[in-house]
């Protein structure tokens, strides 16, 4: 019995010993840039970028206030609030339009014979082969005046000028949708797949509506997968860079955008960093919420 | 398995074994280098060149700042020359006791950004205005209300570059308020000009040539010799506007790095083109004026001839130093509460 358990701790110790490298690389590379930043947001900007090592609240202070263009008195201001709700609400509606499409396209491919659900799986991540970039930029070819569904509805007389698609809200949000709907499918799929489908028979011999076998038995199996997927789409969403700035033509910014220019034209880096911070513990919050809403089932799947 | 990783090394390894006499690491804005040129040089001297891109100064700033880029040469343009010096990021490197330093047009030794060119050569002159499509408009072009007071027929059809600076200095000019004012009075007159010019734009890009040859928009504000190059590749109708309120001209300029690691290739480089015969290179692909004399000879005959290089007179360029980081900080605010 000793003998036994001096193996377990032995195995134990062997496995903490076998992570110290991917510990270190997180910590090397992940915490300490974060603190890092984190110095910065609580410093002074240098004149042409950079900081002055001196301790200032500024930057979190005009996250809500403003120093008024005109009289230099502190107030209220919700520009920069206002540009973290819109990209909030893009996020969602992003999220939304994912779960729509992503439920019944993860229900499909699980409703499939066992030999032909790997080969959905791999249609499903094709899109991953090519960077995320190349991926937006070919969404703007698509969406563009002179791009084929432009093309396409002009040639059918649909429309006779074409619509303005490209660099609109709709866009980003487009554009968001189709880089993350993976996200949302293979969390949702993988918690359908297990799915014993004879309850859903069950159901229906006991007198339920397609909707009630939908809501009481199918959505509460899914439900760990949509959590998930749900997260997985938002937080990469929020902070999107690279999306608004192609597909957005840069006329409402997202915070990452707002982040990129603070570090770039207007040579403010504590204020960039505090705004990296900001966001950062707003995903934070929802995540701890998402956690203590559901203890169990958040960020399984 | 482990026969490829022993191919993937040998691929690796390659480069290694061409002989070289040394390298250089150019960081050069987009579309701005003759291949041409590299070509040239690297035969010449033996060096081997890499070359990377970006597309404003300020991404080429905050990747020199970051330290350890690599690069040995970079093209500012004059404010950046002015930030990158008082930063103590260029290599004090005399090129003006360089052999072909004579060749050196007058007029561009001694601007605000380095008197005397203790650090820099020029690279190309320009001017930052507007193009306009003139199959969608055929009115007059030669102001900034085309921007700012848009006509009918261009509402919406309209991208501005993604620069903060450039962006309020032309409504400033508009305005005819002096670049970098700390009035707040007439910061809040360019802040409100630009807020209601803004429904009118349809982005906020430095890609201004591909919206334009796409048809995403009839007007971009652009540099002339990059209107040029598109003029004669691209977009035949394209026209490029002097504003006769006023626009900004621009001098990029060669730059050593401090960090730079082939100060001798570099300096190689600098010298070599300021010969008329290789800064020509230089004007056929990017298609701005030279800061050499006598590249005419080497050029193109259309060249000389060409609007977007002949401004018209009655029309200076003027160039603006950087603003004080308390003017930047206004500019900033204006900026973010005009694209929120």
């Amino acid at each position: 019995m000793a003998a036994h358990s001096d193996i377990v701790r032995q195995d134990l110790k062997t496995q903490r010993r076998l992570t110290l490298p991917s510990v270190a690389v997180i910590f090397l590379f992940g915490l300490v840039p974060l603190l890092i930043v984190m110095a910065y947001s609580f410093m002074k900007p240098a004149v042409y970028g950079g900081v002055e090592p001196e301790l200032s609240l500024e930057a979190y202070v005009s996250f809500l206030f403003q120093r008024d263009l005109f009289d230099d008195t502190l107030v209220f201001s919700a520009d920069y609030l206002l540009i973290f709700l819109r990209t909030a609400l893009f996020a969602m509606v992003a999220t939304l339009t994912c779960l729509l499409i992503g439920f019944p396209t993860a229900y499909y491919m699980a409703t499939r014979p066992e030999s032909q659900r790997n080969r959905w799986v791999l249609l499903i991540t094709i899109p991953f082969w090519s960077n995320l970039l190349v991926r937006t930029i070919a969404i703007l070819f698509i969406i563009r005046d002179d791009g084929p569904i432009n093309a396409g509805l002009m040639a059918l007389g649909i429309i006779d000028a074409p619509l303005p698609i490209l660099f609109s809200n709709t866009a980003i949000v487009a554009g968001l949708f189709y880089s993350f709907l993976p996200f949302m499918i293979l969390p949702i799929y993988s918690s359908i797949e297990r799915f014993d489908f004879q309850l859903v028979e069950a159901g229906y011999d006991l007198y339920a509506r397609r909707w009630q076998v939908l809501r009481h038995i199918i959505l509460p199996i899914a439900k760990p997968g949509i959590i998930t997927g749900s997260v997985l789409v938002f937080i990469p969403a929020f902070g999107a860079y690279v999306t608004p700035l192609i597909l957005g033509g840069g006329n409402h910014m997202m915070i990452g955008d707002l982040i990129a220019l603070q570090f770039r034209a207007a040579r403010n880096w504590p204020l960039g960093a505090a705004f990296s911070m900001i966001l950062m513990a707003f995903v934070l919050i929802l995540l701890i919420l998402q956690i203590r809403k559901n203890p169990r089932e958040a960020l399984h799947g | 398995m482990k026969r490829i990783l022993i191919a993937a090394a040998a691929i690796a390894l390659a480069p290694l074994a061409a002989h070289a006499e040394g390298k250089l690491n150019i960081f050069n804005w987009g579309e701005y280098t003759n291949p041409e040129l590299l070509k040239r040089f690297s035969e010449t001297y033996d060096v081997e060149v890499a070359i990377d891109t970006y597309d404003s100064n300020e991404t080429m700033l905050a990747k020199v700042q970051a330290g350890a880029s690599g690069y040995d040469i970079v093209v500012p343009s004059d404010y950046m020359v002015a930030i990158m010096i008082e930063e103590g990021l260029l290599a004090q490197v005399e090129p003006n006791t360089m052999e072909n330093f004579k060749n050196v047009k007058e007029g561009l030794v001694d601007l605000y950004f380095d008197p005397g060119r203790h650090y820099t050569v020029p690279w190309q002159v320009g001017n930052t205005g507007f193009a306009v499509n003139s199959k969608a408009y055929d009115g007059n072009i030669n102001t900034w209300s085309i921007l700012f007071d848009t006509p009918e027929a261009l509402k919406g059809r309209i991208n501005v570059l993604d620069d903060m600076t450039a962006v309020i200095n032309a409504a400033a000019r508009y305005l005819n308020i002096p670049r970098c004012t700390s009035d707040r009075e007439q910061l809040r007159q360019i802040s409100d000009l630009l807020v209601a010019a803004k429904p009118n734009w349809r982005s906020f890009s430095y890609d201004g040539l591909t919206l334009l040859s796409t048809g995403s928009v009839d007007v971009s504000m652009l540099w002339n010799g990059a209107t040029y190059k598109a003029r004669t590749e691209d977009v035949d109708s394209l026209v490029y506007a002097y504003p006769a309120e006023g626009l900004e001209g621009f001098v990029d300029n060669v730059a050593i790095l401090k960090d730079a690691q082939n100060v001798d290739n570099a300096k190689l480089f600098m010298n070599f083109i300021m010969a008329p015969e290789n800064a020509a290179l230089i004007s056929e692909f990017a298609k701005y004026e030279s800061g050499i004399k006598g590249v005419d000879a080497y050029l193109p005959a259309d060249f000389a001839a060409a609007p977007e290089l002949n401004t018209p007179a009655g029309v200076t360029p003027e160039f603006v130093p950087p603003c004080s980081q308390e003017v930047t900080a206004m500019y900033n605010k204006i900026w973010t509460n005009l694209r929120r």
